[in-house]
């Protein structure tokens, strides 16, 4: 009988090629209409050491990821030993003959004799993959042929070869894996991830500067918005070091940029000068924080929700801030967008948190609509209009009239020091009074677009687990186990973290019987931060900080 | 030309009698000689005396950090062809803490020009020892005289090829004015250390110590050609050229620009049937 779900685990060293074969698969899965959730794990490291690429696939809706594994892909023998205990009972190892698959019920892939050369080991491993999950070799066929279409004609028949081969050879040995149950989904969807997602929301609304220094996990934002963004007129600039990024970002922005800058923790920590600029200066700047794991350098390349705390404090003094934190590659998309109009909106800065989960975790995505995207708010280039210009004019929001210099033959005029309305350096302490209220305004506007948390499930549960950004589809599937055994179990996601507008939220805290905060980090940041807007408590905080993203079972386990 | 007293005139926080009054007046006279109206330039700077320098002038004016007044002038220059930008600031705003930037700034190339109001010493923090501070010089925070040997901008600048970098004096406000046009018509980064006397806290380098020792360069010294360029920038002591020591010909960070980058970037609109296709290829 086919089963609902299933859970591949390929493991293998850095550089032996197994994001490949998992891209292929993964791809393959959700051109089938299969649902998906990758989930990535790796060392820093470029060759070597132990990595793994997880696919939970399923015909209907999956949120998250999952521990045991049903099908584990060992490309070394490491990969048996170390996941051996994760095994389901239908559980099945593939791995090469050389491989002692230690009495574990599997296949020993004969590699040598399938391929030609050792680099088609790839596709043998997808074609018996294809065999046992049923899934149509047309779907993989057609990526092979796209994939390798520019290297020629030759190389696109060998990699067929040999994946029809493997194909024909896991037929002929007849394994028995229980394939899943066939996919009902026939309309198109995007094989995509958080980061992508996240870099082609800020394209949307018009994003076209980007400077940044790279650091995992949000190096593969830059890359997409090189990579995509270079196409539609976007100029992007590796900076000397993060405090140059977020300068330059400022600088191109006060000139008229549509700007987005990635960081990571570590790069963010030197960009907190730059933050306070942005505040006291006013000047729009989007920047996509994408988590792991701290203090310091910590983990490189796994994943955290540890700097909430830090974005909404980062910078000196006073000044108004949103930050938003998608859970999946739709909200990043949507979020993204909505960060650079606000941005653009209140002239304050804007941060959108992801995680290295979220950035690395392929799903199947609906499209983006793009004629339902409503207009980005922007500055007016130039005026003749008032024979004054102040860039700084008081105004009942606190948002000024902005120009774009070189436009007109108006001056804009911009300082770091608290300044006169003009935007001139004074000392004055009663300007310095009415321009902090004047930007303190802007954080009235900020709270009214605020988005509430979206609640799934009753406004007055059994259990209600809460959560933000990433958390979201483990938190999602572990209510959704909970209702399955008899409690009424509902989620409230915060996908925007602050402002916080507590109508929003706080009857519904205070309605449901348990709260859950279920949170990425040690101290329960989230908790904290509603606590002090709100002085509602939570009694009871899940928190993961070993680097691993949360999952249903993990929530389950501490209810 | 534009009339000077288009760029305005300021009270200023300067002590009487320091340098920056002069450097001020040669930038307006740049700009008038240049031609460039007010709303056409945009001079950035970072923290210190030297960086207030563009709140004393009618221009557009982005006064940032400190140390990183490069950062945005580049920034601003990719985003906006509109402006001529130049970027304003003391020595230990533009080689203390920007350091780094500088060493970038003159690896990237973008077309902007570099004032640096170079006083040997940190004026808005009340005298300490700044970059390019000779070694063993004293002061009321070194009291034992710098330990460290000074930062030579402009040998490093020839050192990287950049394209346009002289060394001027402030007190010679026409000859600086002079420079400061050439450089800003010059394609790519230049930079324009101006000696500066600090009346308040340099005690070594005066007035009249510069006025003993400055010399200018004549017509028969050859900016193009490297190794002179190379044994005039390390001229410092007795004697000390001003004027364009060291001309290239590196070819500006613009040339490289994507042809794609639809500049102003202002005025470049999200192509939504563009970002279709790309999404097409995520299915
Ligand atoms: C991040 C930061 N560190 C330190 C300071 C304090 N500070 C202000 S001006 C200055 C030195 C300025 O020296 P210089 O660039 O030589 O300019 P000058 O005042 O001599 O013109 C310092 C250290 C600051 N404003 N910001
Ligand atoms: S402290 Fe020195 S540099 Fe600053 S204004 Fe006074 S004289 Fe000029």
């Amino acid at each position: 009988m086919p089963d609902s779900s299933v859970n591949i685990v390929i493991g293998g060293e850095a550089g032996q090629g197994l994001v490949t074969v998992g891209d292929f698969l993964a791809k393959a899965l959700v051109r089938a209409g299969y649902e998906i959730v990758v989930t990535q794990d790796y060392q820093s490291r470029i060759r070597g050491g132990h990595n793994t690429y997880a696919i939970r696939a399923s015909h209907e809706a999956v949120f998250g990821p999952r521990e045991t594994i049903d099908l584990l892909v060992a490309l070394n023998a490491q990969t048996v030993s170390l996941h051996k205990d994760k095994l389901t009972a239908r559980a099945m190892v593939l791995a090469d003959e050389a491989i002692d698959l230690a009495g574990l019920s599997g296949l020993s892939i004969p590699f040598k004799t399938l391929c030609p050369k050792p680099i088609f080991e790839n596709m043998a491993a997808l074609g018996v993959l294809a065999q046992l999950l049923c899934i149509e070799p047309a779907w993989l066929e057609g990526l092979i042929t796209e994939t390798f279409h520019k290297k020629g004609d030759q190389v696109v028949a060998e990699n067929l070869k040999v994946f029809a081969d493997s194909l024909a050879w896991a037929h002929a040995r007849n394994a028995g894996f229980s394939c899943i149950a066939p996919a009902e989904r026939t309309e198109k969807r995007y094989f995509m991830n958080g980061n992508e997602a996240i870099a082609l929301g800020a394209l949307a609304a018009g994003a076209n500067f980007c400077s940044y220094y790279p650091m995992t996990p949000s190096t593969s934002v830059a890359a997409t918005l090189i990579d995509k963004g270079g196409q539609m007129g976007m100029l992007v600039e590796q900076a000397e070091d993060e405090i140059a990024a977020i300068n330059m970002a400022l600088g191109a922005s006060y000139a008229g940029a549509r700007v987005v800058v990635p960081t990571s923790g570590g790069g963010f920590a030197l960009m907190v000068e730059g933050v306070s600029l942005a505040g006291m200066t006013e000047t729009p700047v989007v920047i996509v924080l994408a988590q792991r794991p701290g203090p310091a350098t910590g983990l490189p390349t796994r994943t955290e929700q540890g700097d909430l705390s830090m974005v909404l404090y980062a910078g000196h003094g006073d000044f108004p801030r949103a930050v938003y934190a998608p859970g999946t590659p739709e909200q990043c998309f949507d979020v993204t967008y909505r960060a650079m109009d606000q941005a653009e909106k209140w002239q304050s800065p804007v941060f959108v948190l992801t995680d290295q989960y979220l950035a690395d975790s392929f799903r199947a995505v609906t499209p983006f609509d793009l004629s339902r995207l409503p207009r980005v708010s922007s500055p007016e280039l130039g005026t003749d209009a008032p024979d004054r210009y102040e860039r700084y004019a008081d105004t009942p929001s606190g948002v000024s009239p902005r120009l774009i210099p070189g436009f007109g033959e108006h001056l804009v005029v911009l300082d770091s020091d608290e300044h006169t309305a003009d935007g001139h350096i004074t000392e004055d302490l009663g300007v310095r009074i009415r321009m902090v209220d004047k930007r303190m305004r802007k954080a009235a506007g900020l709270l009214a677009d605020c988005l509430a948390p979206e609640v799934t499930g009753s406004a007055a549960p059994d259990t209600l687990l809460v959560c933000w950004g990433s958390t979201y589809g483990p938190a999602l599937e572990a209510a959704r186990n909970l209702r399955e055994q008899g409690v009424d179990a509902a989620v409230m996601h915060f996908l925007q973290v602050y402002p916080l507008s507590p109508e929003h939220f706080l009857p519904t805290l205070e309605a449901a019987r348990r709260v859950v905060m279920v949170e990425g980090n040690y101290s329960g940041q989230l908790a904290l931060l509603i606590k002090q807007e709100t002085g509602f408590a939570f009694k009871e905080v899940i928190t993961r900080y070993d680097g691993l993203p949360l999952t249903a079972a993990y929530i389950l386990e501490r209810l | 030309m534009i009339p000077t007293q288009q760029y305005g005139e300021f009270e200023t926080a300067w002590c009487p009698g320091c340098g920056n009054f002069s450097i001020n007046k040669a930038v307006k006279k740049a700009l008038s000689m240049l031609d460039l109206a007010p709303h056409r330039v945009l001079i950035c700077s970072g923290i210190g005396q030297a960086a207030k320098s563009p709140h004393y002038l009618r221009c557009n004016c982005f006064n940032g950090l400190h140390g990183r007044s490069l950062p945005p002038a580049q920034g601003a220059a990719l985003a906006n062809t509109e402006l001529t930008v130049f970027a304003e600031s003391g020595d230990g705003c533009s080689y203390g803490e920007g350091g780094n930037h500088f060493l970038a700034a003159m690896r990237r190339n973008v077309t902007m020009t570099y004032l640096v109001h170079d006083n040997q010493i940190y004026g808005l923090t009340k005298g300490q020892a700044s970059p390019t501070t000779a070694q063993g010089q004293t002061t009321k925070f070194q009291p034992g005289g710098v330990a460290s040997m000074p930062f030579n901008p402009v040998a490093v600048a020839v050192t990287m090829d950049v394209p346009f970098v002289a060394r001027a004096y402030a007190a010679e406000a026409d000859h600086l004015a002079d420079l400061i046009v050439q450089a800003a018509r010059h394609p790519g980064f230049a930079l324009v250390d101006i000696l500066q006397p600090c009346v308040s806290f340099n005690k070594v380098n005066t007035y009249a110590w510069y006025k003993q020792r400055c010399y200018k360069l004549g017509p028969e010294y050859d900016p193009t050609d490297w190794a002179s360029a190379m044994r005039k920038a390390q001229e410092f002591g007795d004697q000390i050229p001003i004027g364009v020591i060291y001309k290239g010909s590196r070819p500006p960070f613009e040339g490289r620009i994507d042809a794609r980058v639809r500049r102003p970037l202002a005025t470049s609109k999200p192509d939504l049937g563009k970002l279709a296709e790309i999404l097409e290829t995520y299915a």
